[in-house]
């Protein structure tokens, strides 16, 4: 009876592992018109997309409840004050249902690049964030180029050299 | 001459790699170090339990964890049918736990160590985790492997005289899924088969017989188990988010085994958050099983079946468990180098009613024992009480 | 006296797992119905099946030890799906 079962589990293991690696999307170029959104930000202004035609800007979408979306934080501050002048914005997208926790963390943790909320998440839909974080890069035409699911240690070198490509065009 | 549980070393080391497995979403937890004391108390025993445990990352795909378990034991249960009256001893369990992300997978390899002085039990365990479909689904798959060495203490618990009988070896296959329904509901079912083979009895456990040519009308005897056991367990949960932030679950397990063991396990659990500062959790749990085929409290006559067994683990019976406990987060912003800490208290009573086991251990020095006929003395029940308290600390 | 492993013990281990197998293969193509974005309750740590690993090992090892059954204690997943 053992052998039989160490068989067949091990098959479904592969299996599993096979299907699982094909239902998920992986990060890579992408091509579009960026759909066009107007929210709030925490300090109650509001901001439009359209606002950073002719800039290369960078969505990121995040959560408070998300480890991942808080450790990539400092490194896209770092980030955008370093290619701000060259022309590029990055645009934070919260997700939270509710402010305060918001509030709370930028409080703690504060960042420079404008934070917009979205919690009806219907900028999230338009984007069919299907991942978080995510980020999405526009270039200066309001065209999506690139979209990064998840974060791992190492991708803000990715978003770099996407971001200084797009600079440069 | 030892009462504690049989297979308890096998058992507990089996428990504590399932400590180590829980996985995550792909997101290796938090480091932490905990400090935990226990106390179980019931049926004539007395057991501390005292346990350190550190988790460390050494990178974000990368962790370790390492676990140091003392149970001390001290009393006689039920079963053990000696005049010795003070039991005291010792288990110690070691374990190390590895944990590796890549991507959507998790793998975890452990090796834990259980020694008492009759019983040493080595345990290596490896599973593998993987999400999918947008990380609803969690695919679990893990392997364990258990040896054992069996041994009896003919001497006293100060002046031990230890026998080794035997090896016993066991292998557990489980497969779970984990299955997010709606963004407050997530359920799971988990099956898990073991097998056993080797020396499977408690060597401090006998068998009695009805036997009128003494005058207690009863001989005990010799336990004979099967070399062999098969089991399967299916368990399966849920866990909902209530509309004000709590959660309320529900788990039930229904297990069956080559001795003719049928077991249903119900469990009921609420979660209460009160501001940031306290989490309060109650639950209540009903167990049930039938006995072993080759089990009885009293065989008509020696050698009467090829395996006969006594092990109150193996009779009819049921017990019922409620459980109250709180976690204060007493520095949410942290003290010293840790981001945050907890204590945790946790009180729970569970009382135990077996069907078909005799309490015969109060009677059998008395004349006649106590005047009951042999298979009329009462059935066994018994309440046990345990306590908790940990310190963790997050850093 | 049954010592040898019962035929429906491994029918139902195979059954399952052949059942986990098809139900991948089937909803490979399957669209995730709750966003990421909308897991905030899910990686509330209320939410997860055991917060306090040294407890829940330790009130199985209990059980384990006065109880004729074993297994099936644990699972993994849920969480915030991040990643």
């Amino acid at each position: 009876m053992k052998v039989p079962t160490v068989k067949l589990l091990k098959r479904c293991a592969m299996a599993a592992i096979v299907i699982a690696s094909t239902a998920f999307a992986a990060s890579g170029d992408a091509s579009g018109p960026a759909p066009a959104f107007t929210l709030t930000a925490l300090t109650g202004q509001q901001a439009a997309l359209s606002q950073y035609k002719g800039q290369v800007v960078m969505v990121n979408f995040w959560a408070t409840w998300c480890g991942p979306c808080q450790q990539e934080m400092p490194l896209l501050d770092q980030m955008y004050k370093k290619y701000k002048p060259a022309g590029f914005t990055l645009i934070g997208v919260n997700v939270d249902k509710d402010a305060p926790p918001v509030k709370e963390l930028l409080a703690r943790k504060p960042v420079s690049f404008p934070v917009l909320l979205d919690p009806a998440n219907q900028v999230s839909k338009a984007y069919h964030v299907d991942e978080m974080p995510s980020s999405v890069i526009i270039d200066r035409k309001g065209e999506i180029r690139y979209i990064h699911r998840g974060y791992r240690p190492g991708d803000e070198n990715e978003y770099q050299d996407r971001i200084r490509q797009l600079i440069r065009e | 001459m030892k009462s504690f549980p049989r297979h308890l070393s096998r058992l507990a080391a089996l428990a504590a790699l399932s400590l180590m497995c829980v996985a995550g979403a792909a997101v290796l937890p938090d480091d932490r170090a905990d400090l935990f004391w226990s106390q179980y108390k019931g049926g004539g025993m007395d057991i501390k339990g005292e346990s350190v445990l550190v988790r460390k990352k050494f990178s974000e795909q990368f962790a370790v964890e390492a676990n140091y378990f003392v149970d001390k034991v001290s009393g006689a249960s039920v079963d053990v049918l000696s005049n010795a009256s003070v039991i005291k001893d010792e288990r110690k369990q070691k374990s190390l736990s590895l944990d590796y992300i890549h991507d959507k997978t998790q793998y975890n390899l452990s090796y834990t160590n259980s020694t008492e002085r009759d019983y040493i039990s080595n345990t290596t365990h490896f599973s593998l985790s993987q999400d999918m479909f947008g990380d609803l689904t969690t695919v679990t798959l893990g392997f364990t492997d258990s040896r054992n060495k069996v041994g009896e203490n003919n001497g006293t618990a100060f002046v031990p005289k230890i026998a080794w009988l035997g090896h016993a070896e066991s292998r557990s296959y489980e497969g779970g899924l984990s299955q997010v329904i709606t963004k407050n509901l997530i359920t799971g079912v988990t099956l898990e088969v073991i097998t056993d083979q080797g020396l499977l009895s408690n060597p401090y456990r006998s068998i009695r017989y009805l036997d009128p040519t003494v005058p207690l009308g009863y001989s005990l005897g010799t336990q004979v188990y099967p070399n062999t056991h098969t089991s399967t367990a299916v368990e399966a949960r849920a866990k909902y988010y209530l509309p004000y932030r709590a959660a309320a679950s529900v788990s039930y397990r229904y297990f069956s085994d080559t001795w003719g063991i049928n077991a249903n396990t119900i469990e009921l659990g609420y979660t209460q958050p009160v501001s940031n500062k306290f989490i309060f959790e109650g639950r209540v749990r009903h167990y049930s099983q039938n006995h072993a085929t080759f089990y009885s409290d009293l065989f008509p006559f020696a050698n009467s079946q090829n395996f006969e067994a006594r092990d109150q683990n193996l009779a009819a019976s049921t017990n019922n468990t409620f459980d109250g406990k709180v976690t204060w987060a007493f520095a949410p912003e942290g003290f010293l180098v840790f981001k945050r800490a907890t204590v945790s208290f946790d009180v729970t009573r569970i009382q135990f009613k077996y069907s078909d086991f005799r309490n015969i251990k109060n009677f059998n020095n008395t004349p006649l024992g106590g005047g009951y006929q042999p298979g009329t003395e009462p059935l066994y029940g018994f309440d046990a009480m345990v306590y908790q308290a940990y310190l963790s600390m997050f850093f | 006296m049954d010592t040898s492993l019962k035929p429906a013990v491994g029918t139902s281990l195979k059954a399952a797992v052949v059942g986990v197998g098809l139900l991948l293969g089937a909803c490979s193509s399957i669209q995730p119905w709750v966003k990421p974005y909308e897991r905030d309750r899910l990686a509330d740590p209320i939410m997860s099946w055991d917060r306090d690993a040294i407890s829940g090992a330790y009130m199985d090892h209990i059980y384990e030890s006065r109880e004729g059954s074993r297994g099936a204690t644990g699972t993994a997943g849920g969480g915030c799906g991040c990643n």
